[in-house]
């Protein structure tokens, strides 16, 4: 009836998971009774979970990020206070434990924290860059976000109910296989992955159609602002990349589940597949996280430099660049499994060649902030504090893309150190950047100066001060994963690497702090006009939050820097556009369709990682009536009328009057 | 100034690069939602190109078992192409009378569209059956792992293809040629001549280079 599932899946032996568990659980039923008491409910329903409006749904993305971050942090704090003080001891984590966590760590900090932040800034950002009403596939998009909240609840649920991977975040075989991982461990990866990667798959759809069909008139190519070419090459690598995870992650569980030998070590399998697969996917989703953080750089940078972008061409030949070679370096995450020198080299030299498209964007970079009027505000802080973090990274990145090298560096905590640098470095503080940045245009108010800077440089410090020593502990030969240790040369890098754990996890508190602060004093950090930053690109053009339609009527974009060119002619000229005419405006109609899909996906998820077989086929049952149920819809649109248009622009454009005649009197 | 409010021109297109396409503006629905679906189709082929490369990899792994050569039936294989093939023509049939708003030809081409859809189905199934009574099943040998994950796979797609064509058929019959229904059937018939694309490389890589073999 229940599969595999009784209660010694409940691990009531280890207080850790089961205090962790018991402790959210709490936590989450305090909430949803304060909902339910409040009466907040309908309106959640309404105005969120059913949700189709692009700009909601990024909200909810960079919530599940955040908070996926705080669960991938805590696992990132165990593992450094064990390698603190698991010199000569067992420390306090028990094997097994310990490798559950490093899995879950990696796991959910790239497909959880990095993947939704990145999706959720370029859902709320992008259609407002292309002066566009919504994305191509709004009912899509939601259906996508639940999915990945699926993947992170499963992930989640392994914490009390059975066990997660202890392979590490790429499960290898022939580790990964049943005879060697005969837990559910491996299963609750293998199946959020799969649900969340068809998310990202819908996700990376969406947006790609978006940016190339659905610009606003005179929006050419070379017009875009610069986080929307990032945005289309990131999810260009999506629609190419994803679909390999999944066939890789399908032929995986073929093996486990119905005894294929894809990647057995009998029966003629090949380990080494899987290596290739795997990681023919893996070193484009680098690019996919960082691409859209370079394009939040740019934004950035631009906007507080008040200078257009340096070689805006440039920068959208090495994007694409990066884009394309990206698909061409994945061997060198085995440079030392026997490939043999030809191989070796030409992949050593195709990862080094992607430095210099990177390259040419840092010096884009410095040359946009060259001469401008720079304005040290929180995100700036971010961009700044990014570039001497991530060439620091992508030099021991082409250290480490030299063969030889590798072979001294492979699995050791240089690795680990280098990785960090650049994820960290790029696309963390890229996604703080954002959040800094677009912040004000989500919610209508900005968020506190000194909190935020206060969090910047903790973060900041506490990032130096946890993986600089990994680089020498890499170096004195320490290999990651490690339980224990007894080597003693590594124990003090060790206690300085918790104690710059102990700095970021400040860091992360401050901007905890920096939110609640900015909520509390919303009234004096409101935005009224929309434009809080002095912006160039036309999500500024609008109201903050933006009106569901974003925007009454289409913008129609005679050069770059849209926005800042029509503020520059309105200063000018000291006058304004006239009113148009107001039309009424077709918008998608709220739809619980993904939330539907989400509850039919984690039952289906949850039943097989159990094998529970008839709920498995109740699962896909609810799944394929969803799908006739929403085919069956009349009515998809509502019609938001023009008097309404009318009465919402005009709020808008009386406070940009006040704008431009206060800089007009300036 | 127009009534549509025009925004930036500073420093517009300084190399006329941009002059020579004006950008009009979003795409009508039909040409979003077509171009969508592409592009989930160009994403499903990157998923079955790691199968076809499994395939390669593994297609000689056959761990004491029989050879491609051995279990092969090309006569079956050749009444299963041409039932896809033909199915893609009742399906471009079905397109056109839909195109037309003929419900006749419309429900005639799709029900043999349908009818071949399950004849295919029923002869991969027989086929597979046959080879696992044998004892020549998936887990038998790694090329056999990969010869029935490829093949089944491409299986799979055509039996969630008779789902959604009965799907289309039903939503036609309930609501009659609406243009939400005539783009999700421009999405049908792009899926199904897509799995005709694919059926075409299974049955050059896995059945005629195997028999040779």
């Amino acid at each position: 009836m229940l599969g595999k599932l009784d209660w010694s899946a409940i691990p009531f032996d280890q207080p850790i998971p089961l205090i962790a568990g018991a402790v959210v659980l709490v936590a989450i039923l305090a909430v949803l009774g304060w909902v339910v008491v409040k009466g907040h409910l309908p309106y959640l329903w309404h105005e969120w979970i059913t949700s189709v409006d692009h700009k909601r749904i990024g909200v909810m993305y960079i919530l599940l990020a955040s908070v996926m971050l705080l669960r991938g942090g805590s696992d990132a704090i165990m593992m450094r206070v064990q390698q603190a003080i698991a010199y000569q001891s067992q420390g306090y984590l028990p094997p097994e434990h310990y490798n559950q966590i490093f899995s879950a760590h990696g796991t959910i900090m790239i497909f959880f924290v990095a993947m939704p932040f990145v999706i959720g800034l370029m859902n709320l950002v992008v259609p407002l860059q292309l002066g566009v009403r919504d994305v191509a596939f709004p009912t899509l998009n939601s259906v996508g976000f639940w999915l990945t909240a699926t993947g992170a609840l499963l992930v989640n649920l392994s914490l009390v109910i059975g066990e997660f991977a202890r392979t590490g975040w790429l499960a290898f075989p022939p580790l990964s296989e049943l005879s060697y991982s005969p837990g559910v461990g491996v299963d609750y990866y293998a199946w959020s992955l799969q649900i969340s990667g068809v998310g990202t798959l819908v996700a990376g759809i969406n947006l790609v159609t978006t940016v190339l069909k659905l610009r606003t008139k005179g929006m050419n190519y070379l017009r875009m602002p610069m986080f929307c070419w990032t945005t289309l090459a990131s999810n260009l690598l999506i629609v190419a990349a994803f679909p390999i995870l999944t066939a890789t992650l399908a032929m995986l569980l073929l093996d486990r589940y119905l005894g294929f030998h894809f990647f057995t070590n009998e029966a003629g399998g090949n380990v080494m597949m899987f290596m290739n697969l795997i990681w023919a996917w893996g070193h484009p989703e680098v690019y996919i996280l960082v691409l859209p953080a370079f394009g939040i750089y740019s934004e950035v940078v631009s906007t507080f430099s008040g200078k257009a972008l340096f070689g805006y061409r440039s920068m959208v030949l090495a994007t694409m660049a990066i884009c394309v070679i990206s698909f061409m370096v994945w061997l060198h995450h085995f440079f030392t499994m026997g490939a043999g020198p030809d191989v070796n080299a030409i992949f050593g030299i195709a990862s080094m060649v992607i430095a210099v498209p990177t390259g040419v964007k840092i010096y884009n970079w410095l040359f946009t902030m060259y001469g401008g009027r720079i304005r040290f505000t929180t995100p700036m802080l971010w961009s700044v504090g990014f570039m001497v973090t991530f060439i620091i990274g992508g030099l021991t990145g082409v250290l480490v893309a030299v063969p030889p090298a590798d072979f001294m560096l492979h699995n050791s905590m240089f690795l680990v150190a280098h990785f960090h640098n650049v994820i960290i470095g790029g696309v963390l503080f890229g996604a703080f950047a954002g959040f800094e940045y677009w912040f004000p245009k989500a919610f209508g108010f900005r968020l506190d100066e000194r909190w935020g800077k206060i969090g910047f440089w903790f973060t900041f410090l506490g990032f130096y001060v946890t993986f600089m020593p990994l680089y020498i502990a890499g170096m004195l030969g320490m290999t990651r994963r490690m339980q224990h240790y007894d080597v003693a040369a590594w124990r003090p890098w060790m206690i300085i690497a918790a104690f710059g754990m102990a700095l970021l996890s400040i860091g992360v508190l401050s901007q905890v702090m920096q939110v609640v602060v900015s909520i509390r004093n919303r009234e004096s950090l409101r935005d009224r006009t929309g434009d809080p930053w002095d912006g160039r690109s036309l999500e500024w053009a609008t109201s903050s939050p933006p009106p569901v339609f974003n925007f009454a009527f289409s913008p129609d974009v005679r050069g770059e820097d849209a926005y800042w060119d029509l503020k520059a002619h309105a200063k000018q000229q000291l006058l304004e556009s006239p009113e148009p005419e107001y039309r009424d405006i077709e918008m998608p109609r709220n739809s619980p369709t993904g939330f539907v899909c989400a509850f039919f996906a984690t039952i289906m998820g949850f039943s097989l990682i159990w094998h529970i077989w008839w709920l498995v086929i109740v699962g896909g049952i609810g799944a394929f009536a969803t799908f006739v149920v929403f085919a069956w819809r009349d009515h998809d649109e509502y019609v938001i009328p023009a008097a309404e248009v009318a009465r919402v622009d005009r709020i808008n454009r009386e406070e940009r009057r006040n704008l431009v005649s206060m800089a007009g009197a300036v | 100034m127009s009534m549509t409010a025009t925004v930036g021109r500073a420093h517009a297109d300084p190399h006329h690069i941009g002059r020579a396409a004006e950008h009009e503006g979003p795409a009508p629905k039909r040409i979003v939602t077509a171009y969508g679906f592409w592009i989930f189709l160009l994403s499903d082929i990157v998923m079955f190109s790691c199968f076809f490369a499994a395939y390669a990899v593994l297609s000689g792994q056959t761990a004491g078992g029989p050879k491609g050569s051995e279990i092969f039936d090309q006569k079956n294989v050749a009444i299963e192409t041409v039932c896809l093939l033909l199915s893609s023509f009742t399906c471009g049939m079905a397109s056109i009378a839909a195109d037309v708003r003929n419900r006749l030809w419309f429900y005639l081409s799709m029900a043999v569209t349908c009818a071949l859809g399950l004849i295919f189905l029923s002869i991969e199934f027989r086929e597979f059956a046959d080879l696992v009574a044998r004892g020549y099943g998936p887990s038998r040998s790694a090329f056999l792992t990969a010869f029935f994950s490829l093949v089944g796979c491409h299986g799979l797609h055509v039996s969630a293809g008779v789902l959604w064509l009965l799907t289309m058929m039903a939503q036609v019959f309930a609501k009659g040629f609406r243009a939400d229904i005539l783009r999700r059937m421009m999405c049908f018939a792009l899926f199904w001549h897509a799995l005709d694309i694919i059926w075409v490389a299974v049955f050059s890589v896995v059945y005629l280079l195997g028999s040779g073999a």
